[in-house]
Formats: structure tokens, sequence, C-alpha cells
């Protein structure tokens, strides 16, 4: 039974720099700050970061598994609020959890949050899907 | 600096855009989504930002993609996304407005195939003074 309050179980996912060229690859978003450490330094970033659109896509991959497929997604959102850093040869964390915050006939809406290495990533993320 | 005469105007893309079954495949790929028959909610990305770059890049408008860093993002989905869709992509400034510096713009994408609306992004995006 799915109610207001109901928790999604938490789930975890590695991202690693194969994973940034897959989506690089995958959506058209080649800016360098995603592949290239020098060039991450170079503008004052701590190391590679991931596409805050990848972060998202895992956040939606979560949702739809619980949800019931690709399809049951109508409404999606969040705000980058710290960057995922990918160090060379490490598989970082993205820790993703929810709860159904409300409840209008067929429609759920899902409060989101997203961390890795313990630092909140994606804030003020919502879904709302048709289970 | 944005030219605010740009805030409200609709700009649209030059070319319409087919979506294929492998850029579907490439993006479930990434996420080890197995069900390819329709692509995962976040997937006009792909189409959204190439074009509304492209749109956003008139001179005319003046907004500098090298300082933009992504703020906020939403989807609103009324139908998912399939392999064989021919997208216009249009682009609408909402609001533009500047803090310390940074100019904050919010930019709607929104993808029609025939005349139907299926999908409208909403980028926030922030470039750095």
């Amino acid at each position: 039974m799915i109610e207001v309050g109901t928790i999604l179980e938490e789930k975890v996912f590695y991202v690693d720099r194969a994973m940034l060229k897959a989506y690089a690859d995958a959506s058209g978003d080649q800016n360098p700050i995603h592949q290239n450490e020098e060039f991450a330094l170079s503008v004052g970033l701590p190391n590679v970061i991931a596409h805050g659109m990848l972060t998202m896509a895992l956040v939606g991959k979560f949702v739809t598994d619980w949800a019931g497929g690709p399809a049951a997604v109508k409404e999606f959102s969040g705000r980058f609020v710290k960057p995922v850093i990918v160090p060379a040869d490490q598989k970082v964390d993205l820790t993703v959890s929810g709860v159904v915050s409300e409840i209008d006939g067929d429609q759920i809406k899902i409060d989101l949050s997203a961390t890795s290495a313990g630092v909140k990533v994606l804030g003020m993320s919502k879904a709302v899907v048709v289970k | 600096m944005l030219n605010p005469d740009s805030v409200g105007r609709t700009f649209a893309g030059a070319e319409s855009v087919t979506v294929s079954q492998s850029e579907i495949d490439a993006f479930c790929a990434v996420l080890s989504e197995d069900n390819t028959s329709v692509a995962p909610p976040t997937f006009s990305i792909r189409i959204t930002l190439d074009q509304s770059q492209e749109i956003l890049s008139n001179p005319e408008i003046g907004l500098d993609w090298s300082r933009v860093v992504h703020g906020d993002q939403r989807f609103d989905i009324k139908r998912p996304i399939v392999a064989g869709d021919t997208f216009k992509c249009s682009s609408t400034i909402e609001s533009y407005k500047v803090a310390a510096g940074n100019e904050i713009v919010t930019v709607r994408s929104d993808l029609h195939s025939e005349d139907q609306l299926v999908a409208s992004t909403w980028s926030t995006l922030v470039v750095r003074a």
C-alpha cells in the first residue's frame, strides 16, 4: 500500500570516469569538465565532475524502477547544489532516497534526495509518477 | 550580458530532429535500463540542450555559453519519447535576473511532434561573473 510517507528503498549507484564518457556520448554533452582532469582543475574545480544531468538521469532510474518503468514519469525536477566529484580510477557513490509526499488520484508525488561522499548533490528534487 | 529584449521571446530551432533507437539504447545503457521501448525521462535533454544552445548562441541574444553552469532542471512529460519521433524545438527565455554579478536565465524548451507538445524542459542557467 502506497501512502503519504511511504519510503522508497535507498539505492546506491556507482559513478566512474567510464560512465561519464558513456554519458557524454549518449547525451551529446562533451564539456571537458566532465572528462579532462587538467581542464577541470584549470577552471577551478576540485577534479572532474559528473554531468548534473547524469545525476538526474540516475535519480530518474531510481524513480522509474520503483514506478514500474520509464513511461511512468510525468514531471521531474531538481537543483544541482554541489557537484559529484569523480577522481580517476575510482567509483564514487550516488546514494538516492525518496519518500511519497502527495497522492492525487493516480498521480504520486515523490520527494527525492541524492548524496555523493556524504554531500548533498541534488536538492529540491521531486517527481510525479503514475503507477 | 543578455540582451534584455530577448526576455519573453521564443526562438524556433531551424531544423527538426528525429530520434533513433540507437540513441535511446545508448542513453539506456549508461543507466543500465533494460526497457528500451521508450526513452528515459531525462532523454529529451539530448535534443533540447543542443537545440537551445544553438538557438541562444544567436549574437542578438548575447548569452555567453562558455561561462554557463547548470542550476536547476525541470521536465514536464506529456508522453514518453519513442524512436522515430521527429521534433521541432523552440526555446523561450522565461526569466532573467542579475544577482551578485551572475546572470541567472531560465529557458523553457518545448518539443513538438507534428502539432502535439510532447515535453517541456526548463533549464536555469547561471552565467558566472
